[in-house]
Order: C-alpha cells, then sequence, then structure tokens
C-alpha cells in the first residue's frame, strides 16, 4: 500500500487512486511483456531493476509477466526465441514490446544481429502483434551516441521503423527508474496509455524542464552562477547554467523524482544536467558550453564567434567603404572647385 | 556687416530669387551664391517613424540582454538568492522588449495596408520587374564608386529594399517565431505560447537547436544594424537626398533640381 500511494503521488493522481492502483495489482491478469534490446548499453535495464517504488520484483513479479528479456529470463538460445514467437501466437494484439536499443538499417541491419537474425527483423517481428510498444531509453526514443553525427550503423529510433503502433517514448540515458515503473504502473492501473506530450512522452513525468523545478533556480534568477569548478560558487550550490547545464532545454522529472529513492540527482550533485533526455543530446556541442559550437560551419566556432568575426568582416568593409567615400567626395569637390575656377 | 547688405539680383547669369526672400542677416554672399532650391516630398507617415524608433530601441534592448542571457555578467552577491533577482530582470528586459517589438512588428504590418505606397516596401520585393532588378543594378555600382551620381528614390533605394525585406521582414520573423518558442518553454506546456509554438519545438526536438539559432540570429541583426546605420549616414553626406532627417520628420528633401 506504501507503494502504491508513492506511485499514485508520482503519476499525479490523488488519494483515492491508492486503492485503485491497489485493486488492480491484485486483480488484474498480468500483462504479458516482450523486452527486446537492440543497439543498446542495458543501462535501462540496469536503472529498471533499481526501481524503489515500485520495486522491480513487484513489477516483474506481480504487475506484469515478463515473458522475454534475453538479458533477465533464465532461458537462452533457442529456448528463449521459442519463447518470444510463444507469447506473440499466444497474445496476439495484447502484449506489450518494450524496446530498449534501437536497430541500426545500414548493411540490411548487419550491425546488430541478435538471435542468428538482424535485430530489425527481430523488432518487426515483435511488435507486429503488439498492443503498444514502450521505447525505453535516448536509444529507442531518440538514437542516443550510436546515432550521434556520423551514424556509421545507421542506426534509427523505432518510431522510424514502427509507424503503425502506439510509441511511448521514455527517453533518458538511462530513463528514471521510478518513471519507467510508473509508466507500466499507469498502464496496467487504467487500461490505456499515459497521455503523451507532442513528442510522445508520457506527459506526467515529461511536460517540465529541469529547470522549471530545480532546486538551484533561484541562484540562476538572482544571477549567481558556478564560474568554474571547484570555485566559491560551487561549493555554496550557485547554479550550473555557466557550466553548460542542459536543464533549461531537457524535458524529464530528475529535479522532482531524483534518483537512487530520491537520494540525488546530477545537478545535485555538482554537475551540470547533459541533457540526456532530449533528440540528439550528443550532436548539440559540449556538456560544458552554455553557447555551444555549431558544426554546421566545418570548423568549432560557437555562435559569438561567427556572429563576431561576421560582424568584424561587414566593420572592416563598412570602415574601407568609408575611406573611399571620403577619398572620393573629396576628389569631387576639389574637381567641382577647378571647374568653377575654370569657369570664372 | 557689407557682407550682409543683400546683392543685386541675376549676378554672374544666376538668378538669385534668395536676394529678397526673407534670409536672416547672416547670410552671406558665397551662401547665396551657393543656396539651391530644393524640392521635398512626404514619405513617411507618423507611424512609420513612430515604429521605426521604438523598434530601434526595443532590437538594442534585446541584443543587448540577449547576449547578457546567453553569456551571463559575472555572478555577484549582493544578498541572499531570494533578496537578488539581477539575472531575473535582464531576462524580464528581454522579454518585455521583445512583447514591444512584437506588438510593433504587427502594427507595422497593419500600417502597410493602412498607410502609403512607401510603408509597403519593406514587406516585398518586386522580384519579376525586370526595370527594378536594372535599378539593383544602378544602385549597386553607385556603391561600387563605378558611378559618380546615384538616382533619386522617395522610398528606399532598391538595394536598401532587399536589405529591409531579408533583414528586418524575414530576419524579425525569426527571431519573433524561435523567440516565442523559447518563451513558450518557460511559460509551460498549456499555456497560450505553448499553444502557438509547441509544434515548432517539437519539430525542433532539442531546443539547444532553438538557442542556438536565436543567438545567431542576433548576430544577424547586429549586422543589419552596422550595414543600415553606415549607409544612412553616407547616404545622407553623398546622395541627393536627406536620409537621417526623414526618418525624423517624414520628409525627404532632395538637394538638386535635376530631372534626370
Amino acid at each position: 500500500m506504501k507503494y502504491c500511494s508513492l506511485t499514485a503521488a508520482a503519476l499525479g493522481l490523488g488519494p483515492a487512486f491508492v486503492p485503485k492502483i491497489a485493486h488492480a495489482m491484485e486483480t488484474k491478469p498480468r500483462t504479458p511483456v516482450i523486452w527486446v534490446h537492440g543497439l543498446e548499453c542495458t543501462c535501462c535495464s540496469e536503472s529498471f531493476i533499481r526501481s524503489a517504488h515500485p520495486l522491480a520484483k513487484d513489477v516483474v513479479l506481480s504487475m506484469i509477466s515478463l515473458d522475454y528479456d534475453d538479458t533477465l529470463m533464465a532461458a537462452a538460445g533457442h529456448q528463449a526465441e521459442a519463447a518470444m514467437m510463444d507469447t506473440i501466437e499466444r497474445y496476439k494484439g495484447n502484449y506489450i514490446l518494450a524496446v530498449e536499443g534501437n536497430p541500426p538499417l545500414a548493411e540490411d541491419g548487419m550491425f546488430c544481429i541478435s538471435g542468428g537474425k538482424p535485430f530489425v527483423e527481430k523488432l518487426k517481428t515483435a511488435a507486429e502483434h503488439a498492443k503498444a510498444v514502450i521505447s525505453w531509453g535516448a536509444c529507442a526514443s531518440y538514437g542516443c551516441v550510436q546515432a550521434a553525427k556520423p551514424n556509421p550503423t545507421q542506426a534509427t529510433p523505432v518510431h522510424k521503423v514502427i509507424t503503425d503502433k502506439p510509441i511511448i517514448k521514455v527517453p533518458g540515458c538511462p530513463p528514471i527508474a521510478e518513471v519507467m515503473t510508473g509508466v507500466i504502473t499507469y498502464m496496467l492501473t487504467f487500461d490505456r496509455l499515459p497521455e503523451l506530450d507532442r513528442q510522445g512522452r508520457p506527459a506526467m513525468f515529461y511536460s517540465q524542464r529541469i529547470h522549471d523545478k530545480c532546486y538551484r533556480r533561484p541562484h540562476f534568477d538572482a544571477g549567481q552562477f558556478v564560474e568554474e569548478w571547484d570555485d566559491d560558487g560551487a561549493r555554496k550550490g550557485y547554479c550550473l547554467y555557466k557550466m553548460g547545464c542542459k536543464g533549461p532545454t531537457t524535458y524529464n522529472a530528475c529535479s522532482t523524482v531524483r534518483w537512487n529513492e530520491g537520494a540525488s540527482f546530477p545537478i545535485q550533485s555538482g554537475h551540470g544536467c547533459i541533457g540526456c533526455s532530449e533528440d540528439g543530446f550528443w550532436d548539440q556541442g559540449s556538456f560544458y558550453d552554455r553557447v555551444t559550437d555549431l558544426t554546421q560551419f566545418g570548423v568549432e566556432a560557437n555562435a559569438d564567434q561567427v556572429g563576431l568575426a561576421a560582424a568584424g568582416v561587414v566593420g572592416g568593409g563598412i570602415a574601407a567603404h568609408a575611406a573611399i567615400s571620403a577619398l572620393k567626395q573629396a576628389q569631387k569637390k576639389t574637381q567641382t572647385k577647378v571647374s568653377e575656377n575654370e569657369e570664372a | 556687416m557689407k557682407d550682409n547688405v543683400p546683392a543685386p539680383a541675376s549676378a554672374g547669369g544666376r538668378v538669385d530669387v534668395y536676394s529678397t526672400s526673407p534670409l536672416t542677416r547672416d547670410a552671406t554672399d558665397a551662401d547665396r551664391a551657393t543656396v539651391r532650391r530644393a524640392t521635398s516630398v512626404y514619405v513617411y507617415e507618423v507611424p512609420v517613424r513612430l515604429w521605426h524608433w521604438i523598434n530601434a530601441a526595443a532590437i538594442l534592448t534585446l541584443c543587448v540582454t540577449g547576449y547578457l542571457i546567453g553569456s551571463p555578467l559575472p555572478s555577484i552577491e549582493m544578498g541572499e538568492a531570494t533578496h537578488q533577482f539581477l539575472f531575473g530582470y535582464i531576462r524580464f528586459a528581454h522579454f518585455a522588449a521583445a512583447m514591444v517589438m512584437t506588438v510593433g512588428f504587427f502594427g507595422r504590418i497593419y500600417w502597410a495596408f493602412a498607410g502609403n505606397s512607401h510603408a509597403r516596401q519593406m514587406f516585398y520585393i518586386p522580384f519579376w520587374r525586370k526595370d527594378w532588378w536594372e535599378e539593383v543594378w544602378f544602385e549597386a555600382r553607385w556603391y561600387m564608386f563605378l558611378d559618380s551620381e546615384p538616382r533619386k528614390y522617395l522610398g528606399h533605394n532598391p538595394l536598401a529594399q532587399v536589405a529591409m525585406f531579408m533583414f528586418m521582414t524575414v530576419g524579425m520573423t525569426f527571431m519573433t517565431v524561435t523567440g516565442f518558442a523559447l518563451y513558450a518553454e518557460g511559460l509551460g506546456q498549456g499555456s497560450w505560447a505553448d499553444m502557438l509554438f509547441g509544434p515548432l519545438i517539437a519539430w525542433v526536438g532539442n531546443t539547444m537547436v532553438l538557442y542556438q539559432a536565436h543567438h545567431l540570429g542576433m548576430w544577424f541583426i547586429v549586422v543589419f544594424m552596422m550595414i543600415h546605420i553606415y549607409a544612412a549616414i553616407r547616404e545622407d553626406i553623398m546622395s541627393r537626398q536627406s536620409m537621417v532627417s526623414t526618418m525624423i520628420s517624414g520628409t525627404r528633401t532632395f538637394k538638386d533640381d535635376r530631372v534626370d
């Protein structure tokens, strides 16, 4: 019950929903889940098994029926693959497909082989009869590091491969444990997908920026910033905006839910947010710059350097133009004088 | 004192219309010899001039505060964060100036319809008009010192029209749209700004992209300001018409009365 009330609070539901969640957990048939792994680092699974409210074991043992998860299941090899096909056959249209990682599409998908076949084929097979797809983490949602420029394996987020199923993106590298289990709890309790924002993320966890609920926000408004690592401001817990914190552009629940049973989150530990739950966060320049380098200009230069260079060139041009104009004007005056004198 | 006695008419073959006119007594013979009859025309109506200067002030504020938002001033500690709102005020000034600029821009667009033909000039490029391109070429030659004398223009010269369209109409629209999208992030999802510009945020994906684009846009406007001010002053001195004062009085004064 304690977990139910905590989860209700996390999902933004009133106390009246606590028994509803408890009831759902006790009576509803467990939802079959197929959890596949593409190009990824398994940090999503690592995060998931550390969920405290609810405990990951409660999710796996009493809420869902994790019928296939090649990193967590006891079976291996042919038995494991058979279990997946069996689940697809038995629960057509009723199981949830959870995808960790993404399929690389280059070379016919040969950069990620799972069960002897390109992962993209496995993904398509599993998605065909799924009720809904959950894209765990930055890999499945946006592509993450393997899709960073120049993306040699053509790693592609799930929603660009599976286009005919409802997809819930739960981005983050990894996503917060309680966000992962919270999304599953919501779906089990209400038999529907959580409300999604324009980018397909559950609104209850991704509708606000880290910046909006950051406990260091007053220092931002005051203009009190950490200027360099380990300075006085860093020790006083000033805002990390100047150190390149991506909190103002990152939609996630870190500053409210926090990590490891609410112990802390990156900004609380003194490091800026790197924006890991945002689209293409590897390609947005340094994690430690606010005005970041623009790769479009072929050299490493940020907007200020590019702008200043442009202004310098234009300024130089203006100065030269003004000098020639002045000379021309002087010449014209002399000529007029000469001609007037000649007239006279 | 002798200098100030009105000179006899038609001295040196020139009809001196000012010999008996109300010139004050500090007019010298030299002044009278060079005095020219000038024609003038009223081009910029009050709303256009008012918008110009309000817009200039707003853009200046936006550039300064915008730069400081990207690269904040060194931290100062006047007190606890609760009692200090320095960065907050800088951001407020940016937002307030942006609102003024946006409202002004809409007002200006209205005046493009309600005002005279010169009020419309900055909103379009007569791309298909052949003689306009010929005028562009002529004006470009004047700026490249290939012609000794420019033509006379009532409104913007063709090059200025291109600049106005690219930097102001297009540039300001870009800054307004990207700016309000970033503002929508602060107001939060479900706000009016989010309703209008949220789809843009979703399309861009990561708003760091918007920040950098908005920042580059500032430099675009700064470059325009430099060219604009230089060209206005240069033309005021070297061209055949008034420039700077026209945006104050609305009257374009021509320095000569020749027809070509």
